[in-house]
Parts: C-alpha cells; structure tokens; sequence
C-alpha cells in the first residue's frame, strides 16, 4: 500500500492494486481517503517563519560564537602592555 | 559552457560547511538561513508546541555548530541536521510528557493501530469546506495523536519528503521498520480525518 501510495515505478504492483480496487469499494474508498489525507497534509504545511525566530536565533549563536572565541583566546580581552 | 554561480546553491555547501568549521560565522549564518525553516517546521511538527519548536531550532543549530568537527561529509549537510533536530525535538517531548515514555521505540505492537475502522467517503473538499485555521487545527490534532515513533516517521517521509532509506538512516532504523510505521501512520491520520471530513448519514457508496 505504501509502494502504490508513493507512486510506485513498479507497474505490475499498479496494476494489480488498481485492478482491485475498481472491483472492492472498501479499498477504493481506504485508498481514496489515505491519498487525500496525504496530499492535505503536504498542501498545509506550516510555511510561516516568524522574523523573531529569526533574530532570537541569531542573537544565541553570536553569543555562543563570542564564547568560543573567548576560550580559544583567552588573553584576548587584556591590552597588551 | 561556464556555469552561472548566482543562485547559491548545494555546490558551495561543501565550502561553508568548511568555513563554519574553522571558525567563521557568517559561513554558519548562511547554512542558519538556508535551512532554518525547514527544521523548525520539522521540529514544531514533531514536538506539536510552538515554545519547545523554538528551544529545539535553537538547539538544532547551536548543536551543529558545536559538532561540525564530527561531520564527515559522505552525507547531505541537510539530513546530518535532520539527525540532531529530532533528536532535539524528542528530548523537549520527553521533558514536557515525564510521565509518559517517548521513544523511537515501537513498544508493544498489539497490531490494533492498524485496523481500518471507518470506510466512509469524504464529504466535498475539506480544503474548500475549512477556513485555514479550522484545518490547520484539524491536522495539528490528528498528528499529535500519533504516538511520537509514528509521527517523526511520517514527519520525515510525507512532510519534509525524505527518502525512505534516508528517513531510516536518520532514525536508526531498518527499511522494514520505516515502511510499516510509515504505513500505521497513514492509516491513523486517515482514520482521524475520515471521522470529521464523512459524508454523513446517508448510504456512503451512493455515489458510485
């Protein structure tokens, strides 16, 4: 069922599911209801990316790419004499 | 023929995934912006909580950053991401639901998630019957029913459109597996939707 869902390349497989569903209408429906359920899922997907995630994500890596400098120079922060 | 370098593009990721690692940010920046949509949808589809999405995108990338010495390049820069996002996602699911065990484990299968109980024909289109609110609410509920194994499944194959064998790779886990939890997942988002999108009370096969 997987394999038919995602559009199987194997025709005999195809064919053999499309030949029975066209004969049992519990399959046809199952089917029917499993690939509109699938296509609705993809079709709304959250797409919205607030600018804030953005920038909050942003704010914590520059403080963690400030720490890690820190660490690997340690003296840094000291002018020199 | 020269190719035209204007559209950044995975050819160059090989670079800024080298230049992240030695040090420099704004190569790091720029792998943030590429993807950082992409996992948070991942990681806000997994944990069903816009404030644990956002924790688990922040420690997605903070992770890579730190561990981009042990990415060794033979795969996607993506999916090596996908690895630590849902494993970041789970970790927030753990902590709010201490009660309850979240694992990629399957538990005990009783097989009883995989029965088709309702057989009834959707009623119209719900794209055109539902506000998107009201369906964006639909599909939040159903996929938050799935137990968490099932749903990072389907999360990764059928929303972020991973490849089987990758989505077994991120996970851990054997094709086989992959298939047939894909496949209860399926099974379990139709049945919840077929219960509020069904033709009701009348014969459902009358139409054909």
């Amino acid at each position: 069922m997987n394999e038919y869902l995602d559009e199987t390349e194997d025709a005999e497989l195809r064919r053999e599911v499309e030949e029975h569903i066209r004969d049992c209408p519990n399959c046809w429906v199952v089917f029917d209801t499993t690939k509109r359920t699938l296509r609705i899922f993809r079709n709304f997907q959250i797409e919205d990316f607030p600018e804030e995630l953005h920038e909050r994500l942003m704010r914590r890596l520059e403080q963690r790419l400030r720490q890690r400098r820190r660490r690997s120079q340690p003296d840094a922060s000291v002018p020199p004499a | 023929m020269p190719r035209t370098r204007a559209v950044p593009n995975t050819d160059d990721e090989a670079e800024l995934v080298s230049r992240a690692r030695d040090g420099d940010g704004e190569a790091f920046a720029e792998l943030v912006r590429r993807y950082e949509r992409r996992v948070y949808r991942l990681v806000r589809n997994i944990t069903q909580n816009p404030q644990d999405a956002e924790d688990a995108l922040q420690d997605t990338f903070l992770k890579a950053f730190s561990r981009l010495d042990s990415f060794e390049g033979n795969s996607k820069f993506y999916t090596w991401l996908v690895r630590i996002a849902v494993n970041e996602a789970l970790m927030k699911l753990r902590k709010r639901k201490s009660d309850r065990t979240v694992s990629l484990d399957d538990g005990i299968d009783t097989g009883e998630d995989v029965v088709v109980r309702e057989i009834a024909v959707w009623d119209g289109d719900p794209e055109q019957k539902y506000s998107q609110q009201e369906l964006r609410a639909i599909l939040d509920e159903a996929i938050a029913s799935l137990r968490p194994a099932f749903r990072t499944v389907f999360v990764l194959r059928d929303i972020e459109q991973l490849s089987t064998e990758e989505t077994a790779a991120v996970l851990g886990l054997s094709v086989p597996a992959v298939k047939s939890r894909l496949l209860r997942a399926r099974l379990q988002l139709r049945e919840k939707l077929t219960r509020i999108f069904k033709r009701k009370g009348e014969d459902i096969f009358a139409y054909l």
